[in-house]
């Protein structure tokens, strides 16, 4: 009950303070340019020119506190040995590349990022064409987006029973292998069967966002205008040509978009390879190999700094071009 | 080199009927304009021969061969859009080649194609740009120009001018009309609202009102012989003026009283006992003349608008019928409040009773329609 009446008064705390800040800043603002009298234009426009910074402040503060100081945290460490006591330049790095987990990392994060972003999107994109052509294209998108709402680990969790094995003389628990054995097959240890494991898990990822690909993507064809279609229609092109010579085109900036922002959530992947197979017959990933330096047995706060910064540097190029991607679709 | 006929078309959306009983033969190498108010299912009517709708009755032939179930692109049609439609992703060019492209043509072929289409529409330089980096002008010319290299036997134009600012539709307008000077074996079937397109235009425009056909004829025939009220307050800017009135006398020409207190002489004819029917007295504002003599009409000047070439009189802009309107050429400055007294030429005025004209009872033999020359008096 106190923890009822603690976490109320947090929300009550900070939601007065925001309004408070909010409204109280403003106030003292026009105070001290009154937008009326004599200079009322000059005022104005100077308060219109402080206000934006004003209320951007609270947030500009946070965004630093929480996210620009634990970069350089991390970039401040990376430089340093196990637990950040003697400096050791780039010794870190130099150890990541000699590595074999994490060139292994590095490696299947690389085809994380193709097969991944590629097949949501494609299937994204089938499956936002075809919703909208049918009856029941609505139940449909539901279904497809529902694993949106998942959170990974517990996808995690789902698929790891899909993949459940038991000897061959036990009921299967497993879908994956309730469905072999009924073919005559034999079952599999699928997670551990290198390096086909690896696509099995990248399948529970495409599961979850090709529901956000479909949804972007449904909307961008919708926005297609109806004449365009008509037109090519007049000019003898089917319905496969249609899509692919002018659908397709008129939506590739959505598509891009969509992709580069999958491409981000591939490249920090974790929970899905954490819970799955924690790393091992050859699944590691850059994420899940951080975890491992940073708090598995003896931490070395040094190395899984650096695998820190590496995944950032990564991400950070594809973040730039999505983001001028979006503001270029908003334009 | 292809006409169209349609037999007793009809569409309906569910119980809703927007169009029926459509019956309308347009010949090889006519010019036809679809004219209507809005929602009268012109467009409807162009996307049905288009092939872009589904006919609901009736059957459409072109050269004698049904089209209801022929895909579009087979019909041997070409459409221009009032949103151009262009592909936003494709050059001029590759707009205007990807019908041919479909169609498998070679690349020559394409070549000289798109490269005659753009040479005719004044599009060379422009060949390689996407639609975005155009004016509206030159995207309705891409778009004319994409109908052009598939050298269809008909072409649609769905108010193709609409989204053009005042001048340059005057100017799109006089290419089209040139465009159709140069093809005169092909088919053109536009819809449009603007009724100076449909005039300018037109072999024959057709009228539609309704969910139906108004009347089919000659742009002056319809200006000149109306069928019906609304034809005739359609066609013609300002509207045509309607004055209630009785028949008091009859023969080759015949007598109204008008409501409002004039009489008028209309060279229509009437037959006996016709004495007594109401009537409405039509007459456009630029057929109407001051006069010292009998007037039609007697009224005070409410408001005027001067153009300079013309200069409107509005009478009766405060009472709740609609008022009244003059053309009279030239300037008339200070005509505000004054009462002037107008009156027409017997030949120029129509009667209509309960909204359809006296020129087109049954049983009369209309002559056919010839031209009134202005400059006859």
């Amino acid at each position: 009950m106190e923890l009822f009446w603690l976490a109320i008064s947090t929300i009550a705390i900070g939601v007065f303070g925001c309004v408070a800040w909010f409204w109280g800043s403003n106030m003292i603002l026009d105070t001290i340019y009154p937008p009326r009298g004599e200079k009322a234009g000059d005022n104005i426009r100077r308060a219109n020119q402080i206000r934006p910074w004003l209320f951007l402040g609270p947030a500009i503060l946070f965004l630093g506190l929480y996210l620009v100081y634990p970069v350089l945290d991390s970039l401040w460490r990376s430089l340093h040995n196990a637990d950040g006591s003697r400096f050791v330049g780039v010794d870190n790095y130099t150890w990541a590349v000699g590595d074999s987990k994490f060139g292994e990392s590095m490696r299947n994060n690389m085809l994380w990022l193709l097969v991944v972003p590629a097949l949501s999107t494609l299937f994204g994109l089938i499956a936002a064409q075809l919703t909208d052509r049918i009856k029941w294209g609505n139940i449909g998108k539901s279904l497809i987006f529902m694993p949106m709402a998942i959170s990974f680990v517990g996808a995690g969790v789902i698929w790891k029973f899909i993949y459940e094995y038991r000897d061959a003389d036990e009921t299967q628990i497993g879908l994956l292998n309730y469905l072999v054995t009924k073919l005559g097959g034999d079952s599999q240890l699928w997670l551990t069967l290198i390096p086909w494991n690896n696509f099995f898990l990248m399948i529970v990822l495409v599961w979850i966002q090709t529901g956000f690909a479909m949804v972007i993507l449904s909307a961008a064809l919708r926005g297609i205008p109806e004449e365009t279609i008509e037109a090519a229609i007049l000019d003898g092109a089917s319905p496969l040509q249609v899509f692919f010579k002018i659908k397709v085109p008129q939506i590739m900036g959505t598509i891009a978009v969509v992709w580069t922002t999958i491409t981000i959530v591939v490249l920090k992947v974790f929970d899905i390879v954490f819970v799955m197979t924690n790393g091992q017959w050859g699944t590691q990933v850059l994420a899940n190999l951080m975890y491992d330096w940073m708090f598995r047995g003896t931490p070395d706060y040094g190395r899984g700094s650096a695998i820190a910064i590496v995944l950032m540097l990564l991400v950070t190029p594809i973040m730039v071009w999505n983001i001028r991607n979006v503001r270029k679709e908003i334009r | 080199m292809a006409d169209l006929k349609l037999a007793d078309i009809a569409k309906s959306y569910g119980d809703v009927n927007v169009l029926k009983n459509i019956d309308l033969d347009i010949s090889s190498g006519e010019f036809i304009v679809f004219v209507g108010p809005s929602g009268c299912g012109k467009s409807t009517l162009l996307r049905m021969i288009a092939g872009l709708e589904q006919i609901s009755g009736g059957t459409l032939d072109i050269d004698g061969q049904r089209m209801n179930d022929i895909p579009p692109s087979q019909r041997g049609i070409a459409m221009v859009f009032q949103s151009y439609a262009l592909y936003p992703h494709m050059t001029v060019r590759d707009n205007m080649a990807f019908a041919l492209k479909i169609a498998g043509k070679s690349r020559d072929e394409i070549r000289d194609a798109t490269d005659r289409a753009g040479k005719m529409l004044q599009l060379t330089p422009y060949l390689d740009r996407l639609p975005k980096a155009l004016s509206g002008g030159q995207r309705q010319r891409v778009a004319i120009g994409r109908a052009l290299v598939r050298d269809p036997k008909v072409y649609l134009f769905d108010e193709p001018l609409s989204n053009l600012d005042a001048a340059l539709r005057v100017a799109t307008r006089i290419e089209i009309a040139q465009l159709k000077e140069s093809m005169p074996d092909r088919t053109m079937v536009y819809v449009t609202h603007d009724q100076t397109e449909a005039m300018t235009l037109a072999d024959r425009i057709v009228v539609l009102a309704g969910g139906g056909i108004a009347q089919v004829g000659a742009p002056l025939e319809l200006y000149e012989r109306p069928i019906n009220e609304f034809v005739a307050g359609f066609i013609g800017s300002p509207a045509m003026n309607l004055l209630p009135g009785k028949v008091t006398a009859v023969g080759e020409e015949t007598t109204v009283a008008l409501a409002g207190g004039g009489e008028a002489r209309v060279a229509i004819p009437t037959r006996a006992g016709d004495e007594g029917m109401p009537v409405n007295l039509g007459v456009r504002p630029e057929d109407m003349f001051e006069t010292d003599g009998p007037a039609l009409f007697e009224g005070k000047v409410d408001l005027t608008e001067a153009l300079g070439e013309v200069t409107l009189l509005y009478f009766g802009t405060n009472a709740e019928t609609v008022p009244v309107i003059a053309k009279l050429p030239g300037i008339h400055a200070g005509y505000g409040g004054r009462t002037v007294r107008l009156a027409a030429k017997p030949e120029a005025m129509h009667l209509f009773h309960d909204g359809e004209s006296l020129l087109y009872r049954d049983g009369v033999e209309l002559p056919p329609y010839q031209p009134r020359v202005a400059s006859a008096g």
